[in-house]
């Protein structure tokens, strides 16, 4: 019988008071994809970085193809084999692709040996493993697919055979995400072992041998993925049944609310980000935007929420609304009726280091509702605040914990409770559940709906493909500052979405 | 401006530039590998003390040099300390090191030689003498070529040879060996140069000693061989033209010979306002020619000559992610 390409026994490690693994064994077989899901801060990223050396486990073993290992740094992890493929790339963005590869792995103290032998080690991979990039490119000309190609390349350059990638799919388009998946099929027939770190259950399904299960700093369950389903998973790892379907009834949509026409936003390097899109969105429906992250959708949502200049017409209830100058910022968009909950909650929906309660009205604490004469009536927002995260199930349920002691999930209920609560007539809300764990993505998904069916208009820009499918009435694709085509989610499919994502309108092929 | 003069400006170019380009190599390794450095001035003027007062002490312009660099290199040590293994604020740290370095020179000094915080005037052996390159006496008749190889190539001290050739030698280090692929990729992504299973830490005080020992030349150079003797505050803001300078030549050596050049000669017109007002016809105030390199380097920060962008992890601590 051959020996698992690794085995952890008994790992565990805290950071302080926080137990953040607790008792984690594991075994993965040479020649096989395993996976690893679990919420955000369960703790897969550190049980990674155990194993690639850049923290040291308190208790417990690690085996690699049956040898007991030491592995107190990465050096270590690379000399046993071991690869990694960080999900923010580790590249040098002014290096060449060679530059990269041979970096750490040089042999001898001169350059171009080493680039020599790179150049003809990595035409041998490209063939092996259909992994093509020009090694003279510079990496920050190299589109986020090919930079991760080059990471995995780096890996291989290094002789592992043991490759873990975390949350490698979060910054590709479907397509892309097909296309890496092929490639580790192929490096998976070729023998080697790939651990693959996520939180899509899709993913896991799709092409995963088996998978491990971690729930709070613990491996709940190990089961083979084709005994499994994506339900069973999700109740593994949050701990409950979960809802994965969103459960809505068809919109009934009434007036325009929103109308934008031509709209066109140049940023302050010159660079034209929105190139002229027209959109509608009326009462009692959610009008999704898809797209790859950067491609225009930020400055719209930015550009609506009052705080940067376009140019263009749009109109709120049949009002013109200020696109430049006085007038356009965020307070008169929220008097015209406007909600917004912005994509980056940490930099632009919160004051970290803020209090909860406190942050539960910026932008509203104008209202003559929270002051005392001249005063802010604290005692009142307090006592507001605290109701508010009861009925968000906001946890742990203190209003005067500052803002960044709440987990992901937890500020944004905070953020969309503040905006919600407004009873607005349009709810911008961009990527609302980046970071968030599978049951507060539940509750957030389940309020948008909620205030759908009251017959509010609500504008959803997200990355997600999934999120925009099962939430939106309508969604409408954005490629480089314009929008691709409008589809009915009930008749389209992600190849089509994708293929719009990426720039192609299927209509023209 | 006859063709002499010429000469004449372009040798105190020569002399002027060269602490002007070691300093600007020192801070080119040490802002290559992600550690800002505005002690560079200070370590020259250390530098320039203890190098001018064991060369007196001993008489021996060798051992002056090597104290000179060595208490460079302690400061070094000192910031290294504060901005890599402390992960200090490396601004802070290096403003410290000036503060400390020019009070303590002074300080040390005055009860050391009781001068009014200056050394004895050095001579002999206790200075570096210019060299005199074969065939210059021979050439010097030899229409142009002579007198340029006699004034402008031969006759200086041997650290003026040093600092141009550590020009080629550091392109070479940075561009085409190992070391230097790291120390580049040290200044740009910490990150990378760490999951490569390479010391992060090692090769950032490898580069900030670098920049210790060569700063430790320059402040050696001003009081060993283009003054004879250390006075109070002789760096004279050198340290800081050096890193406009390496603002200047965007991080690069080549361009650093020719912009450390160039501040040279304005600083060598600064000394003959007369050649100036010879060949222009317009007296310029002296002032303004010192002020000259800050200024273009705000034209160049301000973008109209090219963009400059420093080595992105500059300035930053390295913190190992998750």
């Amino acid at each position: 019988m051959t020996a698992p390409a690794i085995e952890l026994k008994g790992i565990s490690k805290a950071f302080g008071p926080v137990q953040a693994n607790k008792d984690i064994s594991i075994s993965v077989m040479p020649g096989t994809i395993h996976g690893i899901i679990g919420e955000n801060g369960a703790g897969k990223s550190t049980l990674m970085s155990i194993l690639y050396g850049f923290y040291k486990a308190d208790k417990g073993e690690i085996f690699i193809k049956g040898q007991k290992t030491q592995i107190p740094d990465s050096q270590a992890a690379i000399a046993a084999g071991i690869g990694m493929v960080f999900q923010h790339f580790k590249l040098v963005e002014n290096f060449t692709v060679l530059e990269n590869i041979i970096l750490g792995a040089e042999d001898g103290g001169l350059l171009r040996p080493s680039l020599a032998k790179a150049r003809k080690e990595l035409a041998h991979l490209a063939k092996e493993y259909e992994l093509n990039v020009d090694p003279d490119a510079m990496i920050e000309n190299l589109s986020v697919g090919h930079q991760q190609r080059v990471e995995i390349l780096k890996a291989l350059y290094r002789q592992a055979d043991i490759l873990i990638l975390d949350e490698p799919t979060g910054v590709l388009t479907p397509a892309e995400a097909d296309q890496l998946f092929r490639i580790l099929d192929r490096l998976r027939e070729e023998g080697k072992t790939i651990i693959l770190i996520t939180h899509k259950l899709r993913e896991i399904m799709d092409i995963t041998d088996s998978v491990s299960v971690m729930r709070r700093g613990q491996m709940t369950d190990t089961v083979k993925t084709s005994e499994t389903s994506p339900e069973h998973l999700a109740e593994l790892m949050v701990g409950r049944k979960v809802l994965l379907r969103v459960d809505k009834k068809p919109a009934t949509p009434g007036d325009t609310v929103l109308e934008v026409r031509n709209l066109r936003v140049t940023d302050d390097k010159g660079v034209e980000r929105v190139k002229g899109i027209d959109l509608t969105v009326r009462r009692g429906e959610i009008l999704g935007i898809a797209g790859v992250a950067g491609n225009g959708q930020s400055e719209l949502l930015e550009v609506l929420g009052g705080y940067m200049n376009a140019t263009g017409d749009i109109t709120m209830n049949g009002a013109t609304l200020p696109l430049i100058g006085k007038g356009a910022h965020g307070k008169s968009r929220r008097a015209a009726g406007i909600a917004h909950v912005p994509e980056d909650r940490q930099r632009e929906g919160l004051i970290m280091e803020y209090a909860a309660w406190e942050n539960s009205v910026f932008g509203y604490h104008h209202d003559p509702a929270y002051q005392n004469g001249l005063l802010m009536d604290n005692a009142g927002i307090l006592a507001k605040a605290q109701e508010q995260m009861d009925r968000f199930d906001v946890r742990p349920p203190h209003p005067r914990l500052a803002a960044k002691n709440f987990s992901g999930g937890n500020q944004q209920k905070i953020v969309v409770a503040r905006e919600i609560e407004r009873n607005p007539d349009l709810l911008l809300i961009g990527q609302p559940t980046r970071g968030v764990d599978i049951g507060a993505i539940e509750f957030i998904h389940q309020q948008i709906v909620n205030l759908r069916d009251q017959g509010k208009a609500i504008l959803l820009v997200s990355v997600e493909l999934d999120e925009i499918m099962s939430l939106s009435d309508r969604i409408a694709v954005m490629f480089d500052g314009q929008i691709m085509g409008e589809r009915d989610p009930a008749q389209t499919d992600e190849k089509e979405l994708g293929l719009l994502m990426a720039g192609m309108n299927g209509e023209a092929a | 401006m006859d063709f002499l003069s010429l000469v004449q400006l372009l040798d105190t170019t020569v002399r002027l530039a060269t602490p002007l380009l070691l300093a600007c190599l020192a801070g080119l390794y040490s802002e290559r590998a992600g550690i800002f450095d505005i002690g560079l001035e200070g370590k020259m003027l250390a530098a320039a003390f203890f190098s001018a007062a064991f060369a007196y002490t001993t008489g021996s312009v060798w051992l002056g040099l090597l104290a000179g660099v060595g208490v460079s290199l302690l400061l070094s040590g000192i910031h290294g300390l504060a901005s890599i293994t402390f992960r200090g604020n490396q601004l802070i740290s290096g403003l410290a090191i000036t503060m400390l370095a020019s009070g303590m020179t002074v300080l040390i000094a005055q009860d050391w030689f009781k001068q009014g915080g200056r050394t004895p005037q050095l001579e002999g052996a206790a200075r570096f003498e210019p060299i005199t390159l074969p065939f210059a006496e021979a050439l010097k008749d030899v229409p142009i070529l002579g007198p340029v190889y006699q004034e402008l190539i031969s006759g200086h001290p041997i650290l003026v040879y040093i600092a141009f050739a550590l020009v080629p030698l550091t392109w070479w280090v940075l561009y085409r060996t190992r070391f230097g692929l790291r120390l580049r990729a040290v200044g740009e992504n910490p990150a990378s140069v760490d999951t490569a299973g390479v010391s992060v830490v090692g090769l950032r005080f490898a580069a900030v000693m670098i920049c210790g020992v060569l700063c430790g030349l320059a402040g050696a150079y001003l009081a060993t061989a283009l003054q004879a003797g250390f006075v109070k505050d002789m760096t004279a803001g050198r340290g800081y033209i050096a890193l406009a300078a390496l603002i200047f030549a965007k991080w690069r050596p080549w361009y650093a010979l020719w912009a450390t050049l160039l501040f040279g000669l304005f600083q060598a017109l600064e000394l003959r306002p007369d050649l100036i007002e010879t060949v222009i016809g317009i007296k310029v105030q002296g002032q303004l020619l010192g002020a000259l390199p800050y200024i273009l380097t705000v034209v160049i920060l301000a973008g109209f000559v090219g963009k400059a962008i420093p080595p992105r992890a500059g300035g930053e601590p390295y913190v190992k992610e998750r």
